[in-house]
C-alpha cells in the first residue's frame, strides 16, 4: 500500500538504525510529542533497534490523556440532562472522570455517540431539532480546525440546538513547561508531524533557541521515527539546537494556513488545566465571545470543573519523560485496559495503554523465563 | 512558567454494569464467561472451549452450537443478520469437524419492525441454510415493545454429525504445526463500520459472510491430519489465536508480512487506528495442521477460493506458555494479546 509499506520497509529501518548507532557516542533522552509516535514506537519496539544510550521518553501529545478528569464529569454531567445528546471521538468513552466514564454513562441509558466528524454532530443537530447536540471537542491543533469549522458552519446554517464541550490544548505551551521544569530531563525533542501540518514549523524556532534543544518535525511510520531520531541525534552530537522538518511530505513551514485561520478565527488563546501536568498558561484554546453561543458549559450553566484529587496514577511524571509506565505501582495491576485509573492506559495513543498492549505479555513471560 | 505540578484522578472502580466492551469477543468478554457463566454451568462438553460442544451420541459424535446475533444495521454490504446468523452456526459446527445438518432460529422483533424486511431476512436465512445442506426444522418468535430492541435478534443452534476419527480442538495442536487462514482477514468488521457509519472509501467494502463448508469439506475429504479449526469471529485473528495458544500452551509464531489483508481494509483500518488482525471476519478461519500436511492444506484451500488469498501465516512451538509471539513488518517480536473491550476509533 503506497505511502504506508515504504516507511515500513525492513531495510531501511535497520540502515537508519545502523547509523544512529554509528554516531552515538553519549546518552541522551530525546522524547517524541505525539501519543501516535509512541504507539508506532512501541508496537514496532522502534527503541530496541537504538544503541542503549538513547532513551525515549513519552511526551504529552495524546489528547485524552491530558483532558482533565473534571471536563469528562461535565459531559458525563450532560449525559443526564434531558434531550442531550453527547458526541465524543471513540477513544474519549473509557477515559475515567472523577466518577464515570462516558461508557458507563451510556451504560446507564445517556444517549452517547460516537462520530467521527464535528460535522456530523451539526447534522445530527439538524436532524434532531428537539434534541441539544453537544459534541466533545478535545485535542490538539490538528483537531481544531475541523472543530471550528462546525461552529462556523452551524452559525451559517442557523443550527441553534448544537454546542461544543472544549477542551483544546496546545503544544508549544507544554513543550516550554517539561523544559522548563526543573527536573527536566529532555534534551531533544521529535515533535508531532500533524499538529505541525497544521501549525507549520515556525512557532518551535523560540523553543529551541531558549532553551537549546533540538526539534525535528517527525512522523508516524517507523522510517520516519528513525529518520526523526537521527536528525535529532546529529543536532545534539554537533551541540545544535535547530527546528528540522523531517517529514516534508506532510509538513510545510507556514502550516495549512486555511486551516489555522479557521482555527484562530473561531477560538481565543486560554489558559488550561492538563491532567497529569495540571495548569499551563496560555496553553489551550477555547470559543470567542463572538461565538460562546455554541459554549455547552454556558448553556446548560455547567458547574465549573472543580480541580481533580491527587490519586495513584503518575501520568504527569511519564509524559513530562521523568518516569516510564513500568515504574507506575499501579501499571499492569490495578491499571490495565480493561479497568484504566488513569488515562493513558485508555487511549489508543496513551503511553501505558502502548506498553501494556504490546510490552506487558512480553515482560511477564521474558520474567517468567528468566525466573 | 510555573513547574508542572503533578495529580491524577481517583482511581474507578471496577465495572458493576455490562458495557459494550462485554460483547466484543475479547478479554472484558473473557472475563464473563469466566467469572459467571463457566463456573455457573461447569461439565465436561463446556470445558473443551471450543467452537461447539462434541458429545457421544449413538455410537458416533455430535456436535452443537449456539450463537445470537444483534448486528446494526440488519442489511450490509455482503449480507444481512440472516445469512450471518445461519453462517455463523454452521460455520461454529464445521469447526468441531461435524457435518452440520439442522438448525434452530429464534426471533426477537421489535414492534414496528416492517414485515417486507423481516421477510426479507428470513429467506436470506433459508437459502443460506440450504446451500450449506441444513434445515431450520424448528424455531420461536417473540415481539417486544418498541424502543426495547434493535428491531431484529436472532437467536440460532445449530447440530451437527462427526463422520471421521479426527480429534479436531485445541487440545490436538501440537509443536511443529502450521497454521493457514483460508483468506485475508478484517473484512467483515471494517464493511459493518464503514455502512453502520457512513463511512465511504474508494470502493465499498464487503463482508466476507460466508458457509465455509466447501473448504472444511474439503480439508476433512483430502486425507490430510486436522489438528484445529477455528472461525475467526470477535476479536478477529489475533483474539482467536491467542485464545487457541492459551488452551493448547503452546507457543505460537506469526509473521506479520505473511498476514494476507486487501489494501482496501488496511487502507480504511490505518484510517480509523485499527489493527486487522483484531478486526471481526464472518467467512475465515484458521485451521492448525501438522507440516507435513501444510503444503497440501494451502493447495486445498487455494483450489477452492484462490481469490482469498489463502496463507500459512505461522507456526506452533513446544508446549510452554501458551503465548503468540508476532514478527512485526520490520522484524522486530512482540507478544500478542486478545482484544480488551472493544476497538474504539482514534481521535486523530
Amino acid at each position: 500500500m503506497k505511502f504506508v509499506d515504504e516507511y515500513r520497509d525492513a531495510q531501511v529501518v535497520k540502515n537508519l538504525a545502523a547509523r544512529i548507532a554509528k554516531i552515538v557516542t553519549r546518552p541522551w533522552t530525546i522524547m517524541e510529542i505525539c501519543g501516535g509516535q509512541t504507539h508506532a514506537i512501541v508496537k514496532f519496539g522502534l527503541d530496541e533497534l537504538l544503541p542503549k544510550s538513547i532513551t525515549l521518553v513519552h511526551g504529552p501529545g495524546c489528547p485524552v490523556c491530558v483532558t482533565p478528569a473534571e471536563l469528562i464529569d461535565q459531559a458525563v454531567e450532560l449525559t443526564r440532562r434531558p434531550n442531550v445528546i453527547l458526541c465524543s471521538f471513540g477513544d474519549m468513552l473509557r477515559v475515567p472522570g472523577t466518577g464515570e466514564d462516558l461508557l458507563t454513562a451510556k451504560a446507564r441509558g445517556g444517549d452517547v455517540r460516537i462520530v467521527y466528524s464535528p460535522l456530523d454532530a451539526v447534522v445530527l443537530a439538524q436532524k434532531n431539532p428537539t434534541k441539544e447536540i453537544v459534541f466533545f471537542a478535545v485535542g490538539f491543533e490538528t483537531t481544531a480546525p475541523a472543530n471550528a469549522m462546525a461552529v462556523l458552519h452551524a452559525e451559517k446554517a442557523g443550527v441553534k440546538n448544537f454546542s461544543l464541550l472544549v477542551s483544546h490544548v496546545l503544544v508549544p505551551p507544554a513543550m516550554r513547561a517539561i523544559l522548563g521544569a526543573k527536573d527536566n530531563l529532555v534534551e531533544g525533542f521529535l515533535a508531532a508531524g500533524h499538529v505541525c501540518a497544521i501549525m507549520g514549523t515556525k512557532q518551535y524556532e523560540s523553543i529551541a533557541e531558549q532553551y537549546k534543544v533540538p526539534i525535528v518535525v517527525t512522523g508516524f511510520e517507523p522510517v520516519d521515527i528513525l529518520e526523526g531520531i537521527l536528525r535529532c541525534v546529529i543536532q545534539l552530537e554537533n551541540h545544535e539546537h535547530n527546528v528540522e522538518n523531517a517529514y516534508s511530505r506532510a509538513v510545510k513551514e507556514e502550516g495549512n494556513v486555511i486551516a489555522r485561520t479557521i482555527a484562530e478565527q473561531v477560538f481565543d488563546e486560554v489558559d488550561r488545566n492538563w491532567r497529569g501536568l495540571g495548569p499551563i498558561p496560555k496553553s489551550g484554546w477555547d470559543l470567542k465571545e463572538k461565538y460562546s453561543h455554541f459554549d455547552a458549559p454556558k448553556k446548560f450553566e455547567l458547574k465549573p470543573a472543580a480541580m481533580t484529587p491527587v490519586g495513584e496514577c503518575i501520568s504527569g511524571e511519564i509524559m513530562r519523560g521523568i518516569k516510564k509506565p513500568k515504574q507506575c505501582p499501579a501499571y499492569g495491576i490495578r491499571c490495565t485496559p480493561e479497568h484504566p485509573i488513569g488515562a493513558p492506559m485508555v487511549s489508543s495513543e496513551g503511553a501505558c495503554a502502548a506498553y501494556y498492549r504490546y510490552r506487558h505479555l512480553t515482560e511477564n513471560i521474558n520474567q517468567a523465563g528468566a525466573a | 512558567m510555573n513547574t508542572p505540578h503533578l495529580e491524577c484522578p481517583v482511581p474507578l472502580s471496577y465495572r458493576t454494569e455490562i458495557t459494550v466492551g462485554h460483547g466484543g469477543g475479547g478479554k472484558l468478554t473473557q472475563e464473563l464467561i469466566d467469572t459467571i457463566f463457566r463456573p455457573a454451568f461447569a461439565n465436561d462438553a463446556l470445558e473443551s472451549q471450543h467452537d461447539g460442544a462434541v458429545m457421544p451420541f449413538a455410537k458416533k459424535r455430535m456436535a452443537f452450537t449456539t450463537d445470537s446475533h444483534v448486528v446494526s444495521p440488519l442489511f450490509f454490504p455482503g449480507g444481512d443478520i440472516g445469512s450471518l446468523a445461519v453462517n455463523g452456526t454452521i460455520n461454529d459446527l464445521l469447526m468441531c469437524g461435524a457435518r452440520p445438518l439442522w438448525m434452530s432460529a429464534g426471533f426477537i422483533l421489535e414492534e414496528g419492525l416492517s414485515l417486507e424486511r423481516l421477510d426479507k431476512i428470513v429467506k436470506s436465512m433459508a437459502k443460506t441454510a440450504k446451500e450449506s445442506g441444513v434445515s431450520i426444522v424448528t424455531g420461536d418468535t417473540k415481539v417486544v415493545e418498541r424502543g426495547k430492541g434493535d428491531s431484529l435478534y436472532v437467536t440460532t443452534a445449530g447440530i451437527g454429525i462427526i463422520e471421521h476419527n479426527h480429534i479436531i480442538g485445541p487440545y490436538s495442536i501440537k509443536e511443529g504445526d502450521v497454521i493457514i487462514v483460508n483468506g485475508d482477514i478484517g473484512r467483515h468488521g471494517m464493511a459493518i463500520m464503514a455502512s453502520r457509519e457512513g463511512l465511504e472509501f474508494e470502493s465499498t467494502i464487503q463482508s466476507d459472510c460466508a458457509s465455509l463448508l466447501k473448504p472444511v469439506e474439503a480439508l476433512l475429504n483430502s486425507g490430510i491430519t486436522l489438528h484445529c479449526m477455528r472461525d475467526l469471529t470477535r476479536g478477529g485473528l489475533a483474539t482467536t489465536l491467542v485464545e487457541l495458544a492459551q488452551t493448547s500452551k503452546c507457543l505460537f509464531t506469526l509473521n506479520e508480512a505473511s498476514i494476507p489483508v486487501t489494501d482496501l481494509v488496511r487502507g480504511a483500518c490505518e484510517i480509523l487506528g485499527f489493527e486487522p488482525m483484531y478486526v471481526a471476519n464472518e467467512g475465515r478461519f484458521a485451521c492448525i495442521v501438522p507440516e507435513k500436511d501444510a503444503d497440501k492444506a494451502l493447495a486445498v484451500l487455494n483450489k477452492v477460493a484462490p481469490e482469498l488469498n489463502p496463507a500459512v501465516i505461522g507456526k506452533v512451538g513446544p508446549k510452554d506458555r501458551g503465548v503468540v509471539y508476532l514478527t512485526s513488518i520490520i522484524g522486530t517480536e512482540r507478544v500478542l494479546d486478545r482484544l480488551s473491550g472493544e476497538q474504539l476509533p482514534r481521535i486523530c
